[in-house]
C-alpha cells in the first residue's frame, strides 16, 4: 500500500506536469479547432529560457534564494515564452485562418521541426544539466512514503495557477470573450468581441502555463536538451484528448490520469513500456467514449 | 495629383518604419534569451553563459529591415497587382489539361534515363576537366547523384502517394504512417535474416503484414473522426517504435538489425564474385549497377503505387472513398458501407508502406527505430498536403522540392568559404525544412496542385477549384 500510494504521488506530480501543457492544447483546439503541434516545442523552449535565466542570475548576481530564482525563472519565462507563441500565432496560423483545417496542421508541424532545431542550432545539441534548485523532503510519519519538496512545488504551483487560471476564464471579460469565440466565433465578432485579439490571447496563455511546466520539469529533472519536447507535447496532447479535448477540466483530470497510469505501470509492470501503456489506454478509452472522459459529444448536422 | 501620389508613398514608408521599429522589438524579445546566451559545458562539465550581442544585434537587424521591405514594397505592389487583376476583363479559361499531360509525360521519360543522364553529365564534366572520355569516372561519381537523391525522393514520392490514398483519397488523417513503413522493413529483416528468404518473396509479404497492421489499426479506430483519429494513429505509430526499441529479444533494440540480405536481379545477386551482375556482364566491378537497379525498383514500385491509385479511383472503392471524404453521412445513406471502406482504404495505403518498407530495409542493409519517428510520418504528411492532396503530380513535385531541397544542402560545401570551417550547413537542414514548410503552406495553403480532376461527371470534365473541394473530416 506504502508502495502505491508513494507511487502515486509520483505520478500526480508528473501528471501536473502534463495537466499544465495539455491546457494550451484544448484551449487552442477548443477555441480554433486546430491541433498545435508546435506546444510541446514551446514547453521545451519555455524550459530553456528558465534555464538561461537561471545561469545568468548565478552568473551575474550570485546567490540568490531559491524562492525567488524560481520566482524570476517562471516569471521571465512565461513572459518570453508567451511572446514566443503570439509571433507564432500571428505569422504560421494567422494567415491561413479561414483556409481548410489541414493547413494550419502542416505549419504547425513545420513550426514544431523549425522551433526544436532552432533551438539545436542556437544553443547546441547537448544535455543542459542544472545542480539541483530544490533539496531534500519529508516522510511522512509512521510511514515509508516520502514526499520530496520539489514535488510539493510542482503541485502547489500547478494548484495556484489552476485557481487563477480558472478565475482568469470564468471571471474575467478575456475569458467571456474566450468562451463565447469558443461557442460561435462568427457571432462573437458580430457582438463586437475582437476575434483575432482574443485568439492571441488563447495562445499568450496557453505558452504561459506551459512555460511555467517547462520550468517545473527542469527543476524536478534538473536537465533539458532540445528534444524535450516532442514526447512531454504528445503525452500532454495525449491527455488533452483523453479528459475531452476542449474541456478545460479536462484536459487537467486527463494529465493526472495520464502521470498515474505511467508511473504506477513503470512501478508494477515494465518501465520501459510505460509509454506504450499510456498510448495504449489512449486508444482504449477512446473506443468506448469517443470524445474523452468530459468531452462534449460530437453532435453531427446534416 | 502627383503630390498626392508622393505623400501617400510617405505616408507608406512612415508606417513601414513604424512596422520594422516594432518588429524589431519583437525580435529583441524574442531571440534576447536565446540568441543573445549560449550555454556551454565547461571542463567541470558546468554550463557557463556565453554571450553574444553582436549575433542578436544581426537578427534583430534582419527582423526589422525585413518587415521594412515587406510593409513598404511588397505588400504595396501585391495589392496593386491585386486592383489589376479585378479591374482586367476574365481571361479566357485555358484548357490546361493537356499541358499538364505532356508535363507528366516529360517527367516520367526524365525519370527513367535519369541514371542514365547523370553519368553522361559526369563524363562529360570530367572530359571538358581532364581532356579524358572516361566513362567509368561518370559511373562512380555518378553515386551519390542517384542515391541521395534519385532513390531518396522516390522513396518519398512513394510513401506519399501511399498515404494520399488514406488522407487525400478517403480524407482519414493519419498521423502514424510511418508504423506501415517499419512493419514492412522489419518483415523483410528479420524474415530474411531468420529463414533466408528473397526479396522478390517478402516483398510482397511485407505489403501483406502492413496491410494486416492497417486492419488491425483501422478496427478500433473506425468510430473516432477528425483530430481523435489523428491522435490515436499517431499514438499507434508510437506504439510501434516503443516496442521496436523495448522488444530486444527480437528486434535487437537500438541497435538495429545489419547484414540484411540485398535484393537480386532474377536470382544474379550483386556482389563482386565471379557469379555476381559485374562478372556475368563483363563489367568492371562497382556498386554502382546495385544503386541503378535499386533506383529502377523505387521507380517501378512508386509507379506502380500511383497505377494503382489512378486505376482504384475509377472503381467504385475509390469513389466510395472519395465519397466518404466528401460526406460520410451522405455516404452512409446511400448504402455505402462506411466500414470496408475505412478498412480498404487504411489497408491500400498501409501495404504500399509495407512496400515501401521492405525497398528501405534491403536498400540500407540495416534498419533501426531510429528511422521510424514521428517526424517521418510529419514529413510524409506534409508531402501530400503540401502537394495538394489528392494529387500524384502535385505530391511528386512536393516531394523533388522538399527532400531534394534538403538533401542540396549537404552539398553546399562552398558556403563554408564565406561563414568560416565551423560551418555545417547540414545542422541547418531540418530547421530550413520546417520554415519551408510553413512558407509554402502560407503562400500555397492548396498546395502545389490544388485543383482536382473528377472521377465522375456528366457530359464533360470540368476542373473542380480547390475552394470546393473538402479535405474530409475523418
Amino acid at each position: 500500500m506504502e508502495y502505491f500510494i508513494q507511487q502515486s504521488i509520483n505520478g500526480l506530480t508528473l501528471g501536473s506536469i502534463y495537466g499544465l501543457i495539455a491546457i494550451g492544447y484544448t484551449m487552442v483546439y477548443g477555441i480554433i479547432g486546430m491541433i498545435n503541434f508546435a506546444h510541446g516545442d514551446v514547453f521545451m523552449l519555455g524550459a530553456f529560457m528558465a534555464m538561461i535565466v537561471f545561469l545568468a542570475l548565478t552568473t551575474f548576481i550570485g546567490g540568490v534564494p531559491v524562492v525567488l530564482a524560481l520566482l524570476l525563472m517562471m516569471l521571465v519565462a512565461m513572459l518570453l515564452t508567451g511572446l514566443w507563441s503570439w509571433t507564432i500565432e500571428r505569422l504560421a496560423y494567422r494567415p491561413l485562418r479561414g483556409s481548410f483545417r489541414l493547413a494550419p496542421l502542416i505549419t504547425a508541424i513545420g513550426m514544431s521541426i523549425a522551433l526544436s532545431n532552432f533551438v539545436q542550432v542556437t544553443q547546441g545539441p547537448r544535455n543542459k544539466p542544472i545542480p539541483p534548485l530544490v533539496n531534500g523532503g519529508v516522510t511522512i510519519y509512521g510511514t515509508g512514503i516520502t514526499i520530496a519538496y520539489k514535488q510539493m512545488v510542482i503541485v502547489i504551483v500547478t494548484a495556484i495557477l489552476l485557481a487563477a487560471f480558472w478565475y482568469l476564464v470564468n471571471r474575467t471579460t478575456l475569458g467571456r470573450a474566450q468562451r463565447s469565440c469558443e461557442q460561435d466565433r462568427k457571432m462573437a465578432a458580430l457582438l463586437g468581441i475582437d476575434v483575432d485579439k482574443t485568439i492571441s490571447m488563447t495562445f499568450v496563455m496557453g505558452a504561459m502555463l506551459a512555460a511555467v511546466a517547462g520550468t517545473l520539469y527542469l527543476m524536478f529533472y534538473g536537465v533539458i536538451s532540445f528534444t524535450d519536447g516532442f514526447t512531454p507535447g504528445v503525452k500532454a496532447f495525449t491527455a488533452a484528448v483523453l479528459g475531452g479535448i476542449g474541456s478545460l477540466p479536462g484536459a487537467v483530470v486527463g494529465g493526472l490520469l495520464i502521470g498515474l497510469i505511467e508511473a504506477l505501470w513503470s512501478a508494477y509492470f515494465s518501465i520501459d513500456y510505460k509509454d506504450v501503456a499510456a498510448f495504449s489506454i489512449l486508444a482504449i478509452v477512446l473506443i468506448f467514449l469517443p470524445s474523452g472522459i468530459l468531452g462534449r459529444p460530437e453532435v453531427e448536422k446534416v | 495629383m502627383a503630390d498626392i501620389q508622393s505623400s501617400g508613398q510617405d505616408s507608406v514608408y512612415a508606417k513601414a518604419a513604424k512596422e520594422a521599429v516594432f518588429a524589431g522589438i519583437i525580435a529583441f524579445g524574442l531571440f534576447f534569451l536565446v540568441v543573445g546566451f549560449r550555454t556551454d559545458q565547461n571542463i567541470n562539465n558546468e554550463l557557463v553563459l556565453v554571450q553574444r550581442w553582436g549575433l542578436l544585434a544581426i537578427f534583430v537587424a534582419v527582423a526589422a529591415i525585413g518587415r521594412f521591405i515587406f510593409a513598404a514594397f511588397i505588400t504595396p505592389s501585391r495589392e496593386q497587382a491585386k486592383l489589376a487583376k479585378s479591374k482586367a476583363p476574365a481571361a479566357a479559361k485555358v484548357d490546361r489539361r493537356s499541358l499538364k499531360a505532356a508535363v507528366s509525360r516529360f517527367g516520367l521519360a526524365l525519370l527513367f534515363i535519369y541514371p542514365f543522364v547523370v553519368i553522361l553529365i559526369l563524363a562529360l564534366i570530367q572530359f571538358a576537366v581532364t581532356g579524358q572520355w572516361s566513362f567509368q569516372s561518370g559511373v562512380q561519381g555518378s553515386l551519390k547523384y542517384v542515391d541521395n537523391f534519385g532513390i531518396q525522393i522516390l522513396i518519398y514520392v512513394m510513401l506519399a502517394w501511399g498515404l494520399n490514398i488514406v488522407v487525400g483519397l478517403a480524407g482519414l488523417l493519419d498521423l502514424g504512417y510511418v508504423a506501415f513503413y517499419a512493419v514492412g522493413a522489419y518483415s523483410y529483416a528479420l524474415l530474411s535474416a531468420h529463414f533466408g528468404l528473397s526479396f522478390w518473396l517478402l516483398l510482397p509479404m511485407a505489403g501483406i503484414f502492413a496491410a494486416m497492421w492497417g486492419i488491425v489499426l483501422g478496427f478500433p479506430v473506425l468510430r473516432l473522426r477528425g483530430d481523435y483519429l489523428a491522435i490515436v494513429t499517431l499514438a499507434f505509430g508510437e506504439i510501434i517504435r516503443l516496442v521496436l526499441i523495448n522488444w530486444t529479444v527480437v528486434t535487437k533494440g537500438t541497435f538495429g538489425i545489419s547484414g540484411i540480405a540485398k535484393a537480386t536481379l532474377f536470382g544474379i545477386p550483386f556482389t563482386p564474385g565471379p557469379t555476381g551482375f559485374a562478372a556475368m556482364f563483363g563489367l568492371p566491378n562497382s556498386g554502382v549497377y546495385y544503386k541503378i537497379f535499386l533506383y529502377y525498383l523505387i521507380l517501378f514500385l512508386a509507379l506502380l503505387t500511383a497505377w494503382v491509385t489512378i486505376r482504384l479511383r475509377r472503381m467504385p472503392i475509390g469513389r466510395a472513398w472519395e465519397a466518404l471524404r466528401e460526406d460520410e453521412i451522405a455516404c452512409r445513406s446511400l448504402g455505402i458501407n462506411t466500414t470496408t471502406t475505412k478498412l480498404t482504404a487504411f489497408a491500400t495505403g498501409a501495404m504500399f508502406g509495407g512496400f515501401a518498407g521492405s525497398f528501405f530495409a534491403a536498400r540500407q542493409g540495416f534498419v533501426s527505430p531510429e528511422s521510424f519517428v514521428f517526424l517521418e510520418s510529419a514529413i510524409i504528411l506534409a508531402i501530400v498536403v503540401l502537394g495538394g492532396m489528392g494529387s500524384l503530380i502535385g505530391i511528386a513535385i512536393a516531394a523533388a522540392v522538399m527532400i531534394g531541397g534538403t538533401e542540396l544542402l549537404r552539398e553546399l560545401e562552398f558556403l563554408k568559404l564565406i561563414f568560416g570551417n565551423d560551418f555545417t550547413p547540414e545542422l541547418y537542414r531540418m530547421l530550413l525544412f520546417g520554415l519551408a514548410m510553413i512558407v509554402v503552406m502560407v503562400w500555397k495553403p492548396r498546395g502545389f496542385v490544388g485543383n482536382r480532376e473528377p472521377s465522375a461527371f456528366l457530359h464533360e470534365r470540368k476542373m473542380i477549384s480547390s475552394e470546393f473541394t473538402k479535405e474530409g473530416h475523418g
